[in-house]
Formats: C-alpha cells, structure tokens, sequence
C-alpha cells in the first residue's frame, strides 16, 4: 500500500464535506474527476445488487444539474447538513486506483434549528492518486437505512 | 372579574360540508377520525396493494408489508399460490415474522413460545402442547382449526398483488373497472417486471393529504417548477384526467399532441428549445418510446392507497401506509423490464432522478403535505377548498382541475359513511 494514500484521501474527503456543509455546491461537481459516477442508494439495495438511486448521476453535467435544480427550481425548506466522518478504510490499490470505504453521519439542521441525524452510512469511493491529490472518480452513497425523512435534497 | 370562556364543541364526523367542494380539517388530525379509517377502510371492502408478483417468484418466497396499521405476510407456497394472512400470532399476539423478505421459507415459527404456521397462515404447532410429563398443556378442549390469524383474500393483476380483509369486496376487475384495468395494463401488462430499487420516504403528514397530492393534478406545474425552469416543456401538450365511477381511482396523463404539432411551426420549436436549453446533461431527459402512444406521463392511483407511475421511462409503484396520524410511509419500487436493453435500462437510472425522495418533479411532494398539515394545526373547523374546474368528479380533458381530488373524497366519504 502507498504509504501515503489515505493521508490524500483523508483530505480529499475533508475538503468533500467541508464543500457541502459551507454551501459551497456549485463546487460539488468539481471535487468528481474522470468519468464520474455519483449515486445514493441503501444499505439494503445495495446488498440486493440493485442499480436504482435516490440519486444517480454518471456525468459532471448532471451533477451540476442537480445543483442548478436545487438553487432555480425545487422548493424545500432550508436547509444545511453537518457531515461527520470516520476514518476511511483502503479497501484495494492497483497503481494510482484506490477504493475506499468511509464511515459518515450527517445531521440535518432545519431552518427552525430542528436537528436531527439524518443519515448514516458508509462512502464508497474509487479515487486516483494523481501527484499527491486524491481524485475522487466514484462515489457510491449507502445508506444505513431504507428511510429518508421527508426529502433529500443537498447531496450526502 | 375573570371569566372563562370554554372552546365550542369539536366537530364530529357527522359535520361534513355539503357537495364536494369542501374538506374539514378535522379530517387530517383526529384520532377517532384514524381508528375508523383503519376498521372501515383498510380493513374494509377495498384491495390493497401488498406486493409485485416478480418479489415473490418462486415457492417458499416471504414477506411482510402492512395494510393501514395491521402487519400482514404474503408467501409464496409450494402449490404455487399467493396468500397472505395477518403478521400477528394466534396465541398471544406477537409478530410471527419479522423479516421485511426472505426465501425457501417453509413455516413461520413465532419466536415468544414457538406456535408454528405453514405458509398459507394455518396454525400447525404448538409448543408443549401435551404438556411434560402429563402436567401442564393445552386442554383438550383447544382446537387448532379455530385459531390462527386472519387470512387475506388475493387478487393478482399485470403482475399486482392486491389483498384484502373483506369477505364483502368484489372482484378485482369490478373495483378497478375497466379504464383503470386498461391504463394499468398499458404499464405493465404481458411484461415481466424487474426491482430496480426500494425506498421509503417518510412523510409528515396525513395518509390523505398525500392521496390528495397525487391525484391533484392542478398542482404539477406550479410546485414543481424543474420542467418550467430548464425549459424542458414542449409546446404541443394535451392532457387529462379520468376518474372512475367511484371517485376513488383515477388516471392523469399527458401526452404529445401529434395533431397540434403538425400545425405549429415545428422547426421554430426546435430552434427554441436548442437556444435555451438550461440542462448541463441534457441526456437525462432521452426517452426511449416505450408505449408508442406519445404519452409520457401516466399517473394512476387506486384507492385508497395504491399509486403507479410512468413518467417518461421512469416506472414505479408507490404503496402508501399511514403509520399515525400525522405521518405516512410512502414505499416505492422503482421498475425496469426483463427485456430491457443495457442503453434503456441506463435511461431508467437516469430518469430516476426525476422521481423519489429525491426527485426533480416530485420531491416538493415530499414537504407539501407536511406545510398543509402544519399549517392547518389551529383550525380543525375551518375547510379546504376544492373549486378548480367545478364541484363534480368526473373525467375532464383539463387538467387544471381538482375532479378527482373531489373524487377520492367521494369514495373515502362512501367507506366511512359520512
Ligand atoms: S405469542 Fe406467539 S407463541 Fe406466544
Ligand atoms: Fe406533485
């Protein structure tokens, strides 16, 4: 194992929750690299091997889509999340390929300052090292659990 | 000196406005109002939605799902028969399975002192039954045949599998009659329906304002404003509903006017959607044209709690349980089909954005029926409105109507007798 991957990709996951949790999201879709694969499905799918999403993306655009639509178009309440997460795990190295499984727990605070744990689960991620910057190329979002209060509108 | 003025009376049920015009807000928050729903109405001459034939494909399949309040289990046993029977033991009222699915299943044993249970719902065994050593036991008087928990009736259509506790309800065929028979079956008749994803979307608010929502088809344009914003309408839409006799089901659809198109100037169409297209991915939106009907949008829901989807290639079944007073789970299987190809199943992926907890043109239906139910908290005498497109529930080429908004509340109206 590169001795220092998970140092890069502790950043790099760093830098993930900070982008979200400060409202930056129109730079969300910068943090993905190469082809690009985004999704959020459960626990349970995910174990059934089923491909649906909550959210699916397999290109930058439609990241970026999801978030003009969340500015421009759909209404919910505002909203803003606090990502909190564990220390990832290097699942496999092939060259600068690195997959990754990453423990999270996000609350959810409301505009009426209603806080609640809105969803744990684990990232997995594929990333490449690339001079000493982990690139985020896949991240797949599973869900502990199959229930999602309300809506999920700010991505995980 | 002080003097304390004490509340008027609440309503009761027996206080519903005349016509269908008008909803009490009591409707959405009494208790009394909840309990009765689920002895008249779940447990009641009406079909439930309890699962796809395609989760329970082969003998010794399991699982469970509720009807209203009541958990029931739904098995595939080796006669190649679907049944269903409630998820509460006979002895002392424990949950008998508590798995949400499984396979090769062959019994149900209840886990607080082992009674046992074939897959049709028949108690089979009882632990200790002669007792030990000649003491203790059941007596003699105990017969096995007189208990177990109730059975369901079933009825499977296009691969739907509907139950219910009445005796009293007809057949499937007549509950749906045959225009929402014929919408279901465009969806999914004499196909073979593949799970793409489960969600559950926990709603706050009353079972009700959510059937209200879906079958609320003035509302689609105005609350979800994805299509308006990345300007993805075309010009050349029509629409509408269908409601059934019952008011209870209904069938609301647009589709491309091939007529009108003709007659518009299609090329400057083309030239305005290209110059103003917002979507980064426009691919989202590349449908495959699966009915060749040119409609792209079918929403059709059976009461009381039952709701399929097609939105462009995006298919689904939304199940609706109540779970309290003031909050609803709302389950969705997203589908695709065996026959699928690759590209066409990716589409399905894709267009799943559009729907879901998460979906461009649904989320807001996720939040709305919690700002009615929280905006209504102090004025359980006051009414809803219910006016557009007239005081009827009857089919309409319009869509901006509340006909069979009307509509459920005819049928919910007729089942509680009110
Ligand atoms: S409650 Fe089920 S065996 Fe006693
Ligand atoms: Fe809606």
């Amino acid at each position: 194992m590169h001795a220092n991957s998970l140092q890069y990709i502790t950043k790099a996951q760093a830098d993930y929750a900070r982008c979200i949790d400060d409202d930056r999201l129109e730079e969300w879709p910068s943090l993905f690299h190469g082809p690009c694969l985004y999704k959020i499905t459960t626990a349970s799918n995910y174990r059934d091997g089923l491909e649906a999403g909550i959210v699916f993306a397999n290109s930058r655009g439609m990241l970026t889509d999801r978030v003009s639509a969340l500015r421009e178009a759909n209404i919910y309440e505002r909203q803003s999340y606090r990502h909190i997460l564990g220390l990832p795990s290097i699942l496999s190295e092939d060259g600068a390929k690195v997959k990754s499984e990453t423990p999270f727990m996000v609350a959810r605070i409301l505009q009426d300052g209603d806080t609640s744990i809105y969803a744990t689960g684990r990232y997995f991620d594929v990333y490449e090292i690339v001079d000493g910057v982990a690139q985020l190329h896949e991240r797949t979002v599973v869900c502990d659990s199959s229930r999602i209060d309300t809506l999920l509108a700010l991505p995980l | 000196m002080n003097k304390i003025v004490l509340p008027p009376e609440a309503s009761t049920p027996a206080n519903w406005p005349e016509g269908l015009t008008r909803v009490p807000y009591w409707v959405f928050q009494d208790q009394s109002v909840y309990a009765e729903e689920q002895r008249k109405i779940f447990q009641g001459p009406n079909w439930h939605y309890l699962a796809l034939e395609v989760e329970l494909a082969e003998p010794g399949d399991f699982l469970t799902t509720h009807i209203g309040d009541t958990p029931v289990i739904v098995t595939h046993d080796t006669d190649n028969e679907i049944y269903a029977f409630e998820n509460r033991c006979a002895h002392r009222g424990a949950l008998i399975c508590l798995e949400n699915r499984g396979k090769h299943r062959k019994d149900f044993s209840c886990v607080y002192h082992a009674w046992n249970y074939d897959p049709q719902g028949n108690l089979t065994g009882i632990a200790f039954k002669d007792g030990i050593k000649g003491k203790g036991g059941m007596p003699d008087s105990f017969k096995m045949e007189q208990h177990g928990p109730r059975k369901l009736r079933i009825a499977i259509v296009h691969g739907l599998i509907f139950g219910s506790f009445s005796e009293d309800v007809p057949s499937i065929e007549e509950y749906l009659g045959e225009e929402i028979l014929n919408h279901i079956e465009r969806v999914l008749g004499g196909r073979k329906a593949v799970v793409l994803g489960r969600f559950t979307q926990v709603l706050p608010n009353n079972w009700k304002l959510y059937m209200e929502n879906v079958k609320d088809s003035y509302h689609a344009s105005i609350l979800h404003l994805f299509f308006t914003t990345f300007e993805l309408n075309r010009l050349s839409m029509k629409g509408g509903i269908i409601v059934d006799e019952s008011g209870g089901h209904h069938v609301s659809y647009s589709a491309i006017d091939r007529e009108a198109e003709k007659d518009v100037d299609y090329a400057k169409q083309q030239l305005r959607s290209e110059s103003e297209y917002k979507l980064a991915d426009p691919t989202l939106l590349e449908s495959f044209d699966e009915y060749q009907d040119g409609c792209t949008l079918q929403i059709l829901s059976v009461f009381p709690t039952f709701v399929l989807q097609q939105i462009q290639n995006a298919i689904a079944v939304r199940q609706i349980v109540p779970r309290a007073v003031d909050r609803t789970d709302l389950n969705w299987t997203y589908l695709g089909f065996a026959d699928d190809t690759r590209e066409q199943r990716l589409t399905r992926l894709k267009q799943g954005n559009l729907v879901g907890p998460a979906g461009y043109i649904s989320m807001e239906d996720g939040c709305v029926g919690g700002f009615v139910q929280r905006g209504i908290a102090g004025a359980s005498e006051d009414q809803a409105v219910l006016e557009m497109g007239g005081a009827e529930a009857n089919s309409s080429e319009s869509r901006v109507t509340e006909a069979s908004v009307r509509g459920f509340w005819k049928a919910y109206r007729a089942n509680m007798g009110i």
